[in-house]
């Protein structure tokens, strides 16, 4: 399986590993898979309710030592994402 | 004489795609664990595709305002209110066991330690997710406020009108 990019959402809480998946997909084209390992438990049913409804694929999905891994491949027929301009240059100033 | 070409309506075929679904969140209280429960939310719901939009009135606008600005308002009252609640999503204080800013200073410490995202950073997120944060005329009326005293990326305030139809139109709507 050829993955395209690994995410580490490690020790993060919800629901910073979802908006992390989020980042990851808008990085990659469609059809490509992407990795993204947490350990917040609440993310095995938030990472599947995310992926139903952006409509990315969930291809596998394991754990073993508190750690859960997920494989998604990006949606088909994607328009373009926008760039994604780091906020605090046009926000919160 | 000419060939008029009559272009076939391009109609998109979209059986199987994901309906886009709709949701409303009413920022009203503007506490911080309100706030961060508002802010939460709206991050995912963008996150997972979703079209958010905030409307803001009350002391949820309190939240909307830029962190480093200290007092607002025209008149000496609205000047007083902000001198008494510091505006900013960084100001927030908890609806209960404030003491005096040592709760809200708990809370991110305990936040810090197990690696949950500040008001501030979601409030980022959720903006770089594509969520609207509509700021309601109204409160900015009352409050003194004006536009540039919120922060950046806002859209056009609007009335409870426009709200009432956004709420109507969505799947779900939340009043926070």
């Amino acid at each position: 399986m050829d993955i395209k990019l690994k995410v580490d959402a490690s020790g993060l809480s919800c629901p910073l590993p979802i908006l992390k998946a989020t980042q990851g997909m808008k990085t990659i084209q469609s059809g490509e898979l992407m990795e993204i390992v947490a350990t917040d438990p609440g993310s095995v049913k938030d990472m599947a309710a995310w992926a139903s409804s952006t409509g990315h694929t969930l291809v596998e999905q394991d754990s073993a030592n508190g750690k859960f891994r997920f494989v998604l491949r990006h949606k088909l027929a994607q328009p373009p994402a926008p760039a994604l301009v780091h906020p605090s240059e046009r926000i919160l100033k | 004489m000419t060939a008029v070409a009559t272009a076939p309506a391009a109609e998109v075929a979209s059986e199987g795609a994901v309906k886009t679904k709709k949701l409303v969140i009413v920022d009203y209280s503007g506490e911080l664990e309100k706030t961060w429960a508002t802010l939460i939310l709206a991050s995912t719901a963008g996150a997972m595709e979703m079209e958010t939009s905030v409307f803001i009135t009350f002391w949820g606008l309190q939240t909307f305002v830029k962190d480093r600005k200290r007092i607002t308002g025209e008149n000496w009252m609205q000047k007083m209110m902000s001198f008494m609640q510091r505006p900013g999503v960084s100001h927030r204080k908890l609806s209960k066991m404030n003491f005096m800013g040592m709760g809200p200073w708990m809370m991110f410490q305990l936040a810090k330690k197990y690696n949950v995202a500040k008001p501030k950073e979601l409030l980022e997120m959720a903006q770089m997710v594509g969520v609207k944060f509509i700021p309601c005329q109204m409160t900015m009326d009352m409050f003194g406020l004006k536009r540039e005293d919120l922060i950046d990326g806002m859209e056009e305030p609007v009335g409870a009108a426009t709200a009432l139809q956004l709420m109507t139109e969505a799947d779900s709507t939340l009043f926070i």
